[in-house]
């Protein structure tokens, strides 16, 4: 277990590598020079200079990259052009809320989700399923930002229950949990259920019924650990879009995120903040697909042995 | 019209046991499925109104101002109502399916296109090319679309074209894979041994002999796609990076919607809807086309 981990950790070097060389060469791709972005519009050319080399973007490229990856080994990414402060100080604040926040959703969608999949398989072609599958192909055709609007009109302007803004208590994580939960949850049930149904023709679990195992012990046991073998892998590649998501309905809900500091960026041209997060959210994705990986090989131990 | 004849087509192939071609085979499983012949004719009923819409519309979707009913609920002069600043929300519905097709469909044909070449070179020739391509293509898989889809628009700056462009660039690698995969398999079936043995190039062999072989997946995927691009598009649009304010894109229109929500919910009622309903044809199309041309899935 521990070499197979070892393994996958040294895999992800090459991807590492060439996001960040991604990552470094953004700034070079945005239109304009970056030490006048840096200096502001009203700098004269001697500041924009200095600007230039304070920041090294005179040396050559190789050995800016070189101090570009050090410092992003150390947490420097420089200041924000917009507030001044540093960036891993602007991104420490908003880090907390979007992990949280993309946990809950990822947590009750995969309850829902996994749920609404199993029984729609168990009772396959009759009401349940049907219910069930109208429901996710519903989900994963409504935009985010549209139910987080609906559910805001219907919960909190109509009926008062719940707040619509920021972040403060576990009442403010509820809509914009359910709204960035929905389509997840809406793949998940749809992945499962067609995974449940292949299980389900199995010899295995033929032979289960056969020697009399009671049919709820035939899904949750014998079909529940095979049928989760696709079902987690799917899991890691929705994470990617709930931390995609979380930016569209963070700028729904206000709420203090990552998102809304991106959108905000992109806004401003504050190429720091934006390089930074591009980073760390793609840091995050790699490795939750490593986590989901070794979880992959807890559950199906022939992946450890090849 | 067309699921009339494909009807006609499929029974007499029952009654007689006529040819089957791939074609009648596809058209039998196809129209089983009511909601997705459902889903489709009402894509074309949206392909149609995209087309027709600066003549369907009732009023000028940008530059009429009925200033006597801003914020005014549906009613008989305007279907969808009035929004704050007095355009007629219906005309403006009918112009975005315009912009939301367009967006959708260019973005995933310009995607397909490259991920294909990509995936077929990749997967007939291996080696040091397949290895790089995939490899990219993991790291563009590394990226949650829509951060790689800001991440062009803040280098392009913002605007429709730039979003088409940000949305294609992360349907390549979903395509590229696809294929790789599939010819992977094909080029070591005997037909194509065959037709390199009659001295076949590689181009014929890739686009005639190959191609063919994947298409069937490739359309699946592509209008499965469609949805998720459209989405995408109208999110980046919401979020301020894609079509600009006096342009009736959904995304923009619900955006602006906002700060009316709470004496005005109908101005953000009908884009949403729009989006709803366009999305879910194509993904009803999509789950349709997969289940008649997927082999794997036996039809009970």
């Amino acid at each position: 277990m521990l070499s197979y981990t070892l393994k996958r950790l040294l895999g992800l070097i090459p991807t590492l590598l060439i996001v960040a060389v991604l990552v470094f060469m953004f700034v070079h791709m945005l239109p304009g020079d970056p030490a006048r972005l840096a200096a502001g519009p009203e700098a004269d050319a001697a500041t924009v200079e200095l600007v230039r080399q304070d920041l090294g973007l005179d040396k050559p490229l190789h050995v800016q990259f070189v101090t570009f990856f050090a410092n992003a080994l150390r947490g420097e990414f420089g200041r924000s052009i917009r507030t001044k402060r540093p960036v891993s100080q602007e991104i420490a604040e908003r880090f907390m809320p979007t992990l949280w926040l993309t946990l809950a959703s990822m947590g009750w969608s995969v309850v829902f989700g996994m749920g609404i999949g199993i029984v729609s398989a168990v009772w396959r072609n009759r009401w349940p399923d049907r219910l069930g599958m109208t429901l996710a192909v519903s989900g994963i055709s409504f935009p985010a930002f549209a139910l987080g609007m609906l559910l805001m009109q219907i919960f909190s302007v109509q009926l008062g229950w719940l707040p619509s803004m920021g972040a403060d208590s576990w009442k403010h994580y509820i809509l914009p949990s359910i709204t960035l939960g929905a389509a997840v949850a809406a793949v998940m049930a749809r992945f499962t259920r067609s995974s449940f149904v292949e299980i389900m023709q199995e010899d295995f679990v033929r032979t289960a019924r056969a020697k009399g195992v009671g049919e709820p012990t035939v899904v949750l046991k014998h079909c529940l650990r095979n049928a989760m073998i696709p079902v987690v892998t799917m899991m890691g590649l929705q994470f990617g879009f709930l931390l995609g998501g979380s930016i569209v309905v963070e700028v729904v809900f206000n709420w203090p995120g990552m998102g809304r500091l991106l959108i905000d960026a992109v806004d401003m041209r504050d190429y720091p903040i934006i390089q930074t997060e591009v980073l760390l959210f793609s840091l995050e994705f790699i490795l939750i697909n490593l986590v989901v990986d070794v979880l992959y090989a807890v559950i199906n131990p022939t992946i450890r042995f090849k | 019209m067309t699921t009339d004849i494909s009807v006609a087509a499929a029974s007499s192939a029952a009654n007689s046991s006529e040819v089957r071609t791939p074609w009648t085979e596809f058209w039998r499983k196809f129209r089983k499925q009511r909601l997705a012949v459902a889903a489709a004719v009402f894509v074309g009923f949206l392909v149609g109104v995209a087309v027709l819409a600066p003549w369907l519309a009732p009023f000028d979707a940008e530059n009429f101002f009925d200033y006597d009913a801003l914020n005014s609920p549906p009613s008989s002069a305007h279907w969808f109502g009035v929004d704050s600043l007095g355009r007629d929300i219906f005309s403006r519905v009918l112009m975005g399916a315009r912009i939301s097709l367009a967006a959708g469909v260019l973005s995933v044909a310009i995607g397909a296109l490259i991920g294909t070449s990509l995936g077929l070179m990749a997967g007939y020739y291996e080696g040091w090319w397949d290895r790089i391509t995939m490899r990219i293509s993991d790291v563009l898989f590394a990226f949650p679309g829509i951060l790689l889809a800001i991440g062009v628009v803040a280098i392009l700056g913002n605007g429709m074209i730039n979003v088409i462009a940000a949305v294609s660039v992360f349907s390549i690698p979903a395509f590229a894979r696809l294929v790789r995969g599939n010819t992977l398999s094909l080029k070591h079936l005997t037909y194509i041994e065959a037709v390199r043995s009659i001295g076949a190039s590689d181009w014929t062999i890739l686009v005639r002999h190959i191609l063919p072989g994947t298409i069937s997946s490739i359309v699946v995927y592509f209008s499965m796609r469609i949805g998720t691009s459209i989405i995408t598009a109208a999110s980046l649009s919401f979020l301020g990076l894609g079509a600009q304010p006096p342009t009736p894109e959904w995304g923009a229109m619900l955006n602006a919607a906002r700060t009316d929500m709470v004496n005005a919910p109908h101005i953000a009622l009908f884009p949403s809807l729009a989006i709803f309903f366009t999305v879910l044809a194509f993904n009803l199309l999509g789950d349709g086309l997969r289940d008649a041309l997927d082999p794997k899935i036996d039809q009970k």
